[in-house]
């Protein structure tokens, strides 16, 4: 017990005196919430539209009057020559151009059809998609203030409500996310490094000599870097709860239990890394490609996993964000409780042991 | 001098078809400061690591501070101490936190850690460096406290690979005083080295060549043997011998 108590103070000491490390560690997940958070959205805001007005009658009017009253744009009303508009895109000076033909309200009101054409910038095609949507929903609302009553005897009206995340904010879809991506992140590389260096250093050969087990060796390793890991974890929730609004709706014990359960499973994968690397720049540049790359793009979290081909649909099966995405989305958004995610529950643990049983069998106690 | 702690019976290494320590047979007694010498690849380290519990002999026999290297490591290891060649405390630490760590992985109580530390740093002058950081010391200070370092549980035997390599040759004569003075308090001394100088410093020298120990004597004793001057001219009239180059 004293050999312990010694040696995870000695690793407290590393990392309290790795100052530049400590920064990053705690840095990375406020940096990334809050540009997650404030900067980097998919909500659409104040996009620069051109309205080229070549009807200039009421139904124009009303529509650009509606146009500029939504907060998704900043209207520039201008009469342009194709070409000129043709420029502008190029420019980038504009996303969308809508354009009003002449005869736009005798067309509405007395053909009962007139048209309105919506150009827009697809280099970006999620931005184009989503600001013709906005057009288009504009345009019909306007038509159904126009007639009430309207021709047509039968109207569908689809009631759309969207669950666990009304206003389609971005921030509870990522927030899970940095969660994983920073769990993985600190302690995969933090303990593949820390162990490596030993390697690297010479001292691992004195430690293999001394009486301790190499088992011991391993746990005190890993302690301080579950420690901070813990704390990162409760800083980047209080940030997602007191400064993104995206509050945890199911048990935060069993949060807390789920991701100590994400980060055994990265101290092991750190320490199988650190089994078969031997040199510090190796064992970072392992866990940035084995985990950081997986992370972010097999997860779920930016690119859904149902539109992927199926040979990555399952390779995504083994990334442990995968199920650690669904798990956290479930409980903070959702609000469900254990009896949902068991399943997911016990996929992560059955890697949790794989990956120690696998990374123990590997550390040798003996240099050869 | 009648005690042995170390005692080898064709003791032997083989990495696949490499013969890397062939049939090493010798004792080493209580409190005496042995020799290993050989060329680069001669076998030295592996020899020493087999000692040490790093490594399981291919066969033969050998017995470590009185137990057996194949069936109690773990007790050889609570009873010796190990300095590599490369240095090896943590730069990031300060020096009394070395110490205090490596008196706690040997077991020592908080009294003990606490007296050791005073004594080592008083030993080795060290007062105004007991709160720096390792990196900041000079290399010979570094090697000295690794040294004082290995030897701070008093374990029966203590082996010493290539401790003063890139050390200059005051200090090494300082590093020498600390290893008389562990010596003197009966701790035995199984040290290698390439400065053929410091090998008059051992009680008994052995020469490997090629995994085998050619020689093994007093400094006096190999030089009247091989009618040489110095242990320089032993070596080399050895080591011409060797079919194995140094790797």
């Amino acid at each position: 017990m004293k050999q312990f108590l010694s040696f995870i103070k000695k690793e407290f000491a590393h990392v309290f005196r790795d100052r530049k490390t400590l920064i990053m560690l705690f840095g990375f997940p406020i940096v990334q919430i809050v540009l997650f958070g404030f900067a980097l959205t998919n909500e659409l805001k104040n996009a620069n539209i051109v309205v080229v007005d070549n009807a200039k009658d009421l139904a124009s009017q009303q529509i650009i009057d509606k146009l500029q009253g939504s907060k998704f744009f900043n209207v520039q009303k201008e009469i342009m020559t194709p070409s000129a508009i043709d420029a502008a895109f190029k420019e980038g000076k504009i996303k969308l151009a809508v354009v009003f033909p002449v005869n736009f309200n005798t067309d509405l009101l007395h053909l009962n059809k007139a048209s309105i054409q919506v150009i827009a910038d697809a280099s970006d095609p999620n931005t184009a998609q989503t600001l013709t949507n906005y057009v288009i929903s504009i345009v019909g609302d306007y038509q159904a203030q126009l007639s009430p009553t309207s021709q047509v005897p039968y109207t569908i009206q689809p009631e759309v409500r969207m669950l666990y995340n009304p206003d389609l904010k971005g921030a509870p879809n990522f927030v899970p996310g940095v969660m994983a991506m920073v769990l993985l992140l600190v302690c995969v590389m933090m303990t593949s490094v820390s162990i490596v260096r030993e390697k690297e250093m010479g001292t691992m050969e004195i430690l293999l000599v001394s009486p301790v087990k190499p088992l011991m060796v391993i746990v005190a390793k890993a302690i301080p870097y579950l420690v901070l890991s813990i704390v990162n974890l409760c800083v980047i929730l209080l940030l997602s709860v007191y400064a993104l609004d995206v509050p945890v709706k199911g048990s935060l014990i069993l949060l807390l239990g789920e991701s100590t359960l994400l980060i055994i499973t990265a101290l092991a994968l750190g320490l199988l890394i650190s089994t078969i690397t031997s040199s510090q720049q190796s064992a970072m540049f392992a866990s940035m490609l084995g985990m950081m790359l997986p992370t972010m793009l097999l997860s779920g979290y930016l690119f859904p996993i149902e539109n992927m081909p199926v040979v990555l649909q399952v390779i995504s099966n083994i990334v442990p964000a995968r199920w650690y995405y669904v798990i956290v989305k479930a409980i903070m958004l959702k609000g469900l409780g254990f009896s949902f995610i068991w399943k997911e529950t016990l996929i992560l643990a059955g890697m949790a042991v794989f990956f120690t049983a696998l990374s123990l069998r590997n550390f040798k106690i003996r240099l050869e | 001098m009648n005690e042995i702690v170390i005692k080898t019976n064709k003791l032997t290494k083989r990495f696949g078809d490499f013969v890397a320590v062939d049939e090493i047979t010798f004792d080493v007694h209580k409190g005496e400061i042995f020799g290993f010498l050989g060329a680069n690849g001669a076998g030295k380290t592996t020899a020493m690591r087999m000692l040490c519990g790093l490594s399981i002999p291919t066969s033969g026999e050998a017995t470590v501070a009185g137990y057996d290297v194949f069936k109690q490591p773990e007790e050889i290891k609570k009873n010796i101490g190990y300095m590599s060649q490369k240095f090896s405390l943590y730069e990031d630490l300060t020096v009394k936190e070395n110490i205090e760590f490596y008196g706690g992985i040997y077991g020592l109580s908080n009294k003990e850690i606490k007296e050791k530390s005073t004594e080592l740093i008083d030993k080795l002058g060290l007062h105004n460096e007991a709160k720096k950081l390792v990196s900041s010391l000079p290399l010979g200070w570094k090697q000295k406290l690794s040294f004082s370092v290995a030897i701070v549980h008093t374990p029966k035997i203590v082996f010493l690979d290539e401790p003063t390599g890139g050390v200059d040759p005051s200090m090494r004569r300082q590093f020498w005083d600390l290893i008389y003075e562990g010596a003197d308090k009966g701790i035995t001394i199984f040290i290698t080295t390439h400065y053929l100088d410091e090998a008059e410093y051992c009680n008994r020298v052995s020469i490997m060549v090629d995994g085998k120990i050619e020689a093994l004597d007093s400094p006096a004793g190999l030089r009247q043997t091989y009618e040489a001057k110095t242990i320089d001219e032993v070596f080399y009239k050895l080591a011409r011998k060797a079919k194995r180059s140094a790797d």
